[in-house]
């Protein structure tokens, strides 16, 4: 038997909500016989703007069922934007969580509640999940449908997505798509999560970045050999200095410019930068 | 709670006679019969004794029985074995709707290069001995095919498939786990080179099976090891389990002949009753050639694992060829190769009953069903 929660057993054999809401705004169809569970959810706004009523009909197993009933509470006084928002995740948490090989039937749930809100936006009965190419063609699973789970869930292999959406459990023929899709969206999801590169310094922020970094990184070492520097001239990555005192007449000058100046703007200010010394 | 269990395909709870004749050998005769003292020597005819109540359930020679741990391992033996035996360019023929013991070593030897042939089979999941005779015109195989199908309980026409490849030169094996105890079989009449048996479904306990191999079959060992077995499987023997599987098989020569009708008319009590209350309810599988304790019901329009948990809690054990109960998408690969239409597929049930199930059990289960349809119904967007 399932590892199923006393949540998902209480929705399943109380379910609440069952039935077809009277002329509702927005209706959701989802799945198929062919598929082995599927779902019609309808649900009306009262005069607030949030969801008066919400109702589903569903075929499926115990946790299809439990999904569904949890689906129409949850939303219950919800707005529309606030209903476009729950995720899959969210109806399996609502039900204290669903076992691995059964989250498909939470994403039945937000697909049925997708195709509502489109229904109530549009007027639009057909299946918004099914425009777009078809991935797994035993299921008939889009390619929009498989990034929506990999996204959401942050899956990383092809079994997950078949956990999910079912994409990949049939004849097994798309799972190299589904991999493909799954690197493409880590991918993206990767550079999202990376901090946003850093917008282009005007002149004047470069040459006070380099006059601080000069500063705190170069003169100090300077100073203790009796020596020092001064910012001749900037241009654009060619960096004009000056030594000064002992570095002036300095017969390892030209290693300070490369091993410490030149390194230190590198390090702090541009990889770019190359260092000059003034023309006497 | 009560606790009608209709599950006998999947497995059978241990009979009373067998766990008593077991004791002995955990704590006081628990040598090993191969050992060369008084000790263990005097297990060893006990284990002769079980080869012999095995043999004559089945009308077969003692020397022709090889203990295994399971129908699994027989399964196993016997197809790689005689694939392995026949040499190269030898197929495997085999149908469609076999157990999973069958359709691994399949794919196992299709992966490696071997060529198999699956019968289909019709809408009453019945095959066409005519199509045997057409694959094994073609060149040398090996032949596999259940005996009875464990989902539906539909039998095939054995004696006829084994005939026809025992004309062609080929060697025949049959599962036969779900058949013995439940139909009456006799190998001197029925020309079959193999045949697989598990203890657990005919009342002894999980963890022992039977090959049976007629003499002169051609067959390399599968389980390499000692000599026991005639060097046809090693290890050392399951000594209790072996005992237990031969007090089995002797209770099952006992009950087949009256209990297979007794069994069929609950079945069909089962059967009629819940046909009559529930509509849009169909049998699956040829309901003539058919084991007597099987049968397996689509209710339309809803998914099998509702169904099962909903009776689950009212004490009634059953299974189903659903996908969300087999832990994949799809239902049964039985059902589908019969071409049952998808809005009977996901709600079939199987009821199997056995020896142990009674009329009072099988009226609870006509008047506890009815209603869990009705409700689940209620909540299908199909209806």
């Amino acid at each position: 038997m399932w590892d199923y929660t006393d949540k998902v057993m209480d929705h399943f054999k109380n379910p609440r909500n069952v039935g077809v809401v009277e002329s509702p705004d927005g209706i959701g169809e989802v799945g198929s016989l062919a598929c082995g569970d599927a779902l019609k959810l309808t649900f009306k706004l009262g005069d607030d703007g949030r969801i008066s009523d919400a109702k589903f009909q569903t075929f499926g197993c115990a946790s299809a069922i439990a999904s569904s009933s949890a689906l129409t509470e949850m939303i219950k006084g919800m707005t529309i934007e606030e209903a476009e928002k729950v995720t899959n995740q969210d109806i399996a948490t609502f039900l204290g969580g669903l076992p691995e090989q059964k989250m498909h039937c939470s994403v039945m749930g937000r697909e049925a509640l997708e195709v509502a809100i489109e229904n109530y936006h549009t007027g639009r009965t057909s299946k918004k999940i099914l425009e777009g190419k078809v991935v797994c063609k035993c299921f008939g699973i889009t390619e929009d449908e498989i990034e929506h789970v990999v996204r959401d869930n942050k899956l990383t292999t092809a079994e997950q997505v078949t956990n999910y959406c079912k994409a990949g459990g049939g004849c097994g023929g798309c799972v190299p798509e589904i991999e493909a899709i799954i690197e493409r969206v880590q991918k993206e999801l990767r550079a999202a999560a990376a901090p946003a590169p850093a917008k282009p310094r005007t002149i004047l922020e470069t040459i006070r970045l380099i006059e601080e970094t000069m500063e705190r990184e170069i003169r100090p070492t300077l100073q203790r050999d009796g020596g020092d520097i001064d910012l001749i001239d900037v241009d654009h990555d060619r960096v004009i200095i000056a030594f000064r005192g002992m570095c002036a007449q300095c017969n390892v000058a030209e290693f300070t410019m490369k091993d410490v100046v030149e390194a230190k703007l590198r390090e702090f200010v541009s990889s770019d930068i190359t260092v000059e010394e003034a023309k006497a | 709670m009560k606790n009608v269990y209709l599950d006998n395909n999947a497995t059978t709870g241990v009979a009373p006679e067998v766990a008593k004749v077991m004791q002995p050998f955990f704590r006081e005769l628990w040598g090993n019969p191969s050992s060369m003292h008084y000790f263990g020597g005097q297990v060893a005819h006990h284990i002769e004794a079980a080869r012999e109540q095995v043999a004559a359930l089945i009308r077969a020679d003692p020397s022709e029985i090889v203990f295994t741990s399971c129908g699994t391992e027989s399964d196993n033996t016997a197809i790689r074995g005689a694939l392995e035996a026949a040499g190269p360019h030898t197929r495997l023929i085999t149908t469609r709707v076999e157990h999973a013991a069958i359709l691994g070593p399949a794919r196992h030897f299709k992966e490696h290069g071997g060529e198999v042939v699956e019968l289909g089979v019709d809408a009453s999941g019945q095959l066409d001995p005519a199509e045997l005779h057409r694959e094994l015109a073609k060149g040398p195989a090996v032949v596999s095919i259940m005996w009875a199908n464990n989902e539906t309980g539909v039998i095939f026409p054995i004696q006829e498939l084994a005939e026809i490849t025992q004309q062609a030169g080929c060697v025949f094996h049959t599962d036969a786990v779900q058949a013995v105890g439940k139909l009456p079989i006799n190998l001197q009449q029925t020309p079959i080179d193999m045949l697989s048996l598990s203890g657990h479904k005919l009342h002894a306990p999980k963890g022992i099976g039977v090959l049976y191999v007629r003499k002169g079959t051609k067959l390399n060992p599968f389980m390499l090891g000692g000599h026991q077995e005639s060097g046809r499987r090693g290890g050392t023997e399951n000594v209790p389990y072996i005992v237990g599987l031969g007090k089995a098989c002797e209770l099952a020569a006992e009950h087949v002949t009256a209990e297979g009708p007794r069994v069929a008319a609950l079945r069909d009590r089962l059967e009629g009753g819940l046909l009559k209350i529930c509509p849009d309810t169909t049998v699956n599988g040829d309901r003539v050639n058919r084991l007597p304790n099987t049968t397996n019901i689509s209710f339309q329009f809803i998914e099998g694992e509702g169904i099962l948990y909903h009776m689950s809690d009212a004490g009634i054990a059953a299974s189903s060829g659903s996908a969300c109960t087999s832990g994949s998408l799809e239902p049964s690969h039985v059902i589908r190769a019969m071409g049952v239409p998808f809005t009977a597929a996901h709600g079939s049930i199987r009821f199997s009953l056995s020896r142990y199930n009674t009329e009072e059990e099988i009226d609870y289960v006509i008047e506890t069903l009815p209603p869990i349809v009705t409700r689940l119904r209620e909540l299908s967007p199909f209806v």
